[in-house]
């Protein structure tokens, strides 16, 4: 199918972008990579009046050291991400992420703010972003704000994000450098969104695990940390961790749904097989032992 | 509505017409320009039929908006081949290795291969094969495409393999 007719902004600076999306008063959509809205557009599921374009401004692209963290531009495209060698050294995991989000064609355009403003549950950056303790950047005409991603999904599809306000950028936290990374999904085909998938990070220290964050996706109406899997996990010296308990426990922290591609059921023991053998194979040391 | 002036080079050639701002970038090109070996087939970026390379890069035809490529260096199939007919070598593995039977996703998978198979972008087998996740194909069963596609990695950049 063909979109309805809409009108097109394309501004060049965030400024003109927050007073286009404030004049607009809420019929407006702002396009990012465009590789969710486009085909919400051509199903005519999104009938926006207008559609403002964010592409031209450059303001909202790139990747940046920052004080303790690494700032990620919202219109860096999901290609650049994965290029990028700064984010390879910095967070690895956030990498791994991307590699799975679409396909090589949709990530050439797609972009790492587009897929955390909107806020798929099956999606692997809003996990991310909530595992790593990231925080959003989000601007408007009122003014600037910050939000942990932790506390921006609602569910699906729902942000904090108001009808004027767009995302700027995403601060990931830095974890020291040889952090153990925890990235695994299950999905019909590459490309697919997960049925489920898991994502975090862990700082052993001295055989104990220092810090944890970890988080679900495809497991509820938004991505889930694993908070009690967490507090099992820290001050444990690795070896005496139990992987299948401690995925049960992470389990219970979840509230998957049934649907036309798998059950909540199924989500949960598959949730559960994959949690356990991610953190085993996070510490092949114990394998060993 | 917002009507546009659109001026992108198609194919080495400046190109300049009028759209609305919701005409897909895969229907300019196939009715603005002509270039109908820009094949569509979902209009929701799942089949990988439009597949053409704006900038340098393979995307969705279907999942960009014409006006958004104002002022792009846009090459669909029919830019690939010389002037005397003598195939890209893309298209050339393509054809030697029964890589297609009816066509229809023949243009986007190409246009992919060619962007990953150019001087200074060439990627390795691995990553060619799993730019093929992109591309449904309901005829060759793959495994020529795929053939393809590993003959490709194993070739020199913008040579024939
Ligand atoms: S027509 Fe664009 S991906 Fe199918
Ligand atoms: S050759 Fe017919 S769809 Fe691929």
């Amino acid at each position: 199918m063909k979109p309805a007719p809409f009108d097109y902004l394309a501004p060049v600076t965030v400024e003109e972008a927050c007073a286009a999306l404030a004049e607009a008063g809420g019929g407006a959509t702002l396009l990012a990579g465009g590789q969710t809205l486009l085909p919400l557009l051509n199903l005519r599921m999104s009938q926006p009046f207008i559609v403002i374009d964010l592409n031209r401004v450059a303001a909202l692209k790139g990747i940046s050291r920052g004080q303790a963290c690494t700032r990620i531009g919202a219109m860096t495209r999901q290609c650049e991400a994965i290029a990028s060698a700064e984010l390879a050294r910095a967070l690895p995991v956030l990498v791994k992420a991307v590699k799975h989000v679409g396909h090589h064609q949709t990530r050439n355009r797609g972009t790492v703010g587009g897929s955390i403003a909107l806020g798929e549950p099956a999606a692997e950056l809003p996990a991310t972003a909530v595992a790593l303790d990231a925080i959003i950047e989000i601007v408007s005409v009122r003014g600037k704000r910050e939000t942990a991603a932790g506390e921006f999904y609602l569910g699906p599809y729902m942000t904090t994000l108001e009808p004027d306000e767009l995302v700027t950028a995403i601060r990931f936290p830095d974890w020291p450098q040889g952090h153990i990374t925890l990235f695994r999904e299950v999905a019909q085909r590459p490309g697919d969104f997960a049925l489920v998938g898991l994502v975090g990070a862990l700082v052993v220290e001295d055989g104990k695990v220092a810090r944890a964050g970890l988080a679900w996706f495809g497991m509820g109406p938004t991505p889930i940390r694993a908070r009690s899997a967490e507090r099992m996990l820290l001050g444990q010296p690795l070896e005496a961790i139990e992987a299948n308990a401690v995925a049960e426990r992470a389990v219970a922290d979840t509230a998957p749904f049934d649907d036309h591609h798998a059950s909540a059921e199924y989500r949960r023991t598959v949730g559960a097989r994959i949690f356990a053998r991610t953190l085993r194979e996070a510490f092949p040391a114990k394998e060993a032992a | 509505m917002s009507e546009h002036r659109i001026s992108m080079t198609i194919n080495g050639l400046r190109h300049v017409s009028n759209a609305e701002a919701r005409v897909s970038l895969s229907d300019f090109l196939r009715g603005n320009a002509g270039c109908t070996g820009v094949h569509i087939g979902c209009e929701h970026g799942v089949c990988g039929a439009c597949t053409v390379i704006v900038d340098g890069l393979a995307v969705r035809g279907c999942l960009m908006l014409a006006v958004q490529a104002e002022g792009a260096e846009v090459t669909t199939v029919e830019g690939l081949a010389a002037g005397d007919g003598t195939l890209h070598p893309v298209q050339q593995a393509l054809y030697d290795e029964f890589a297609l039977q009816c066509g229809f996703c023949t243009p986007g998978v190409v246009m992919t291969l060619a962007a990953l198979t150019a001087p200074g972008s060439k990627a390795n087998e691995q990553q060619l094969l799993a730019a093929m996740s992109g591309h449904i194909c309901r005829c060759t069963g793959y495994q020529g495409i795929r053939r393809a596609a590993k003959k490709l990695a194993a070739a020199p950049a913008g040579e024939q393999p």
